[in-house]
């Protein structure tokens, strides 16, 4: 099992620099002059640009600008934002517990509604439920999520009037994060209703991040449930006279899960992807605006930052996936 | 993913013969769900050829007498914008009619470059075991650990705003998967006895990447083909959407959310119709793709 881990990290050294080039290469890569690029279009003096050329180091020959952003990266840090001055490290950590929180809610609607529903789909193969299944996620996965999301607000928040349009919690409630994560902040400032605005605010993004990913866990678990059905064990299981119910949740269930946990934790890039559009949408102060805001913004130093942090996040989500994959299923970490 | 038809004989059958054709057609067709998808694709690009005549107005000329005019069927509509007009009086209907121009244009331009680039890429990955084959696969990896959406969103800052631009990143976005798909099938291919025997007969490299190997990868790559499309079309509608993509006031799906986005509590009719358009489209495509799957993959339907 060690073996197993260390391959798989051993697999992803060589990734993990080709992102630190890509993302030291995007930069480097805008047309135009660097600096003039980071200070925007005030224009800037001769004198000033030197000497800022020499601060960011661009003046250095392009591989010890590499080493140098290499040996920042391992010290944690990425520069400066041009346009708040913060740390783009801290910026990004402020601002990632909304993004995961919004991401977890969208990944329990997902899980709650869409296994069950594949359970049941798989089990009942070719019934009417079926067929509603398979339809309701083939539109789902097909869905532009960002049209669903204003969908959502027109009926909910316009029509309805249910839900809040935007942000994380009422304006009207205001109290210093301690973890960053609206729904446990808001219980632990103890202030009536706070919970439930947070909460309120939560329904619409989770629903509209979570449809795509709800699509294909009932797909994947309803062919993961069909093909364990077929095995020669569930056909034992049955003879043997055990309660049909017995049979699909415990011979059954336990073995389709393998993939479908495959697919719930690559889910995560899906997750971030979607959250763009999100975020963008409900204006959730979370990674995804911000990281649109940056390239609006032509903040590059915080797109860089992002762009590394992100992939970092998803290659390591990945290795824990494929550990994990491992270690429920000997026979995958026994064929490498 | 299985290979397509049993090629253990040592004879490489190349070429699609009518009664292959035939036999195609008789698995899709068995896939209801597919035929109607094709029914609507075929529809959605005789619409898009034919913008010119069946549109009843142009789409980018403004009424400013029918602001945000509601559908035939609503208070305050007329037949003359069957779904309304936007916010500065353009009919609704004509632009999504030459909208589906933008969106077919799209999954064809990023289809095209992509499955290009990805099939040689991925058949000298192939081909050519060792380092190369290394390099190639490391540099997909880190396109795919990067999420799909911001890899093409930090392309489009680079290469600037505009729906060609747009293109081009969502093709590099998709290319891992066409690289990724080709290299397994070569790998499979290559040890099959009828690669073996036109080795044996003095094939040359290229001959063999091109003439033995690849008409026997194609099932598995036309079916991802029809994927991308939608991912496609969805990830250029989605740019369009954020600014980054097509520009007003092109007719484009996406960027006709954008515009009617502020108007989303007051005219439903300009936000639901373009993004209903998407979803028509990607749906039908998908369901056409799942049929093609089952056709060109008889062993994958049956297990």
């Amino acid at each position: 099992m060690l073996r197993f881990i260390v391959t798989r990290i051993g697999l992803l050294i060589p990734t993990f620099f080709g992102v630190t080039i890509a993302a030291f290469s995007f930069i480097r890569l805008l047309p135009g002059d660097p600096i003039l690029l980071l200070v925007g279009e005030r224009g800037i003096d001769e004198d000033r640009h030197a000497e800022l050329m020499a601060e960011f180091g661009f003046d250095l020959p392009i591989w010890q600008q590499y080493l140098n952003y290499l040996g920042d990266i391992l010290h944690g840090d990425l520069g400066r934002s041009i346009v708040t001055k913060q740390p783009v490290v801290e910026e990004f950590l402020t601002l990632f517990p909304a993004t995961l929180e919004l991401s977890i809610c969208a990944m329990v609607f997902a899980v709650v509604l869409g296994l069950p529903a594949g359970v049941i789909a798989g089990v009942t193969r070719g019934s009417k439920f079926d067929h509603t299944v398979m339809a309701v996620s083939l539109t789902g996965y097909s869905m532009p999520i960002f049209w669903w999301a204003l969908l959502l607000i027109v009926v909910f928040s316009g029509e309805l009037g249910w839900t809040p349009v935007s942000g994380r919690i009422s304006f009207l409630y205001y109290f210093e994060p301690v973890t960053g994560f609206m729904l446990i902040d808001s219980l632990l400032s103890g202030e009536k209703g706070a919970f439930a605005s947070a909460v309120s605010h939560l329904i619409l993004p989770s629903i509209a991040l979570g449809t795509i990913p709800l699509a294909v866990i009932a797909r994947q678990t309803r062919s993961a449930m069909l093909e364990v059905l077929g095995e020669d064990y569930v056909r034992t299981a049955r003879a043997k006279g055990l309660p049909p119910l017995r049979v699909v949740g415990l011979h059954a269930l336990r073995n389709a899960l393998i993939p479908v946990i495959t697919v719930i934790g690559l889910s995560v890039g899906v997750l971030l992807a979607g959250a763009i559009l999100t975020e963008t949408i409900f204006s959730w102060p979370g990674i995804g605006k911000w990281m649109v805001d940056s390239i609006f913004r032509r903040d590059y130093q915080s797109v860089q930052g992002g762009l590394l942090l992100i992939a970092i996040i998803v290659m390591t989500v990945n290795l824990i996936v494929d550990v994990l994959y491992g270690w429920i299923n000997p026979r995958i970490r026994h064929t490498r | 993913m299985a290979s397509t038809t049993d090629h253990s004989q040592a004879e490489a059958p190349t070429g699609v013969t009518a009664q292959q054709l035939k036999e195609f057609w008789h698995y899709f067709s068995e896939n209801k769900g597919a035929v109607a998808g094709l029914a609507v694709v075929v529809l959605i690009i005789i619409l898009a050829a034919l913008a010119d005549v069946i549109a009843p107005h142009s789409p980018i000329q403004q009424y400013r007498d029918h602001l945000l005019q509601p559908p035939f069927w609503q208070e305050g509509g007329s037949l003359a914008f069957p779904l309304g007009t936007d916010a500065v009086g353009r009919d609704l209907l004509s632009r999504l009619i030459y909208g589906s121009r933008y969106s077919l244009y799209v999954g064809c331009v990023v289809i095209s470059i992509s499955m290009t680039a990805g099939i040689a890429i991925g058949l000298v990955a192939g081909f050519f075991k060792g380092v190369l084959e290394s390099l190639i696969m490391r540099i997909m990896d880190i396109i795919l650990a990067f999420p799909s959406l911001l890899l093409a969103l930090v392309l489009v800052a680079l290469l600037g705003p505009g729906l060609t631009n747009a293109m081009i990143a969502v093709a590099v976005v998709v290319l891992p998967h066409f690289v990724r798909l080709t290299r397994a099938q070569v790998l499979s291919e290559s040890n099959r006895d009828y690669v073996t025997s036109a080795r044996v007969a003095g094939a040359s490299r290229l001959r063999l990447m091109f003439i033995t190997i690849l008409p026997n990868c194609m099932a598995p790559l036309i079916v991802q083909a029809s994927l991308t499309f939608s991912t496609a079309i969805l990830d250029a509608a989605a740019l369009s959407f954020l600014g980054l993509g097509a520009q007003p006031p092109t007719p484009e799906w996406g960027a006709m959310l954008a515009e009617a986005r502020e108007f989303i509590l007051r005219a439903w009719w300009v936000v639901t119709f373009p993004g209903l358009a998407i979803l028509i489209t990607v749906l039908s495509i998908n369901l056409m793709g799942d049929g093609l799957r089952d056709a060109l993959d008889p062993k994958l339907k049956r297990s």
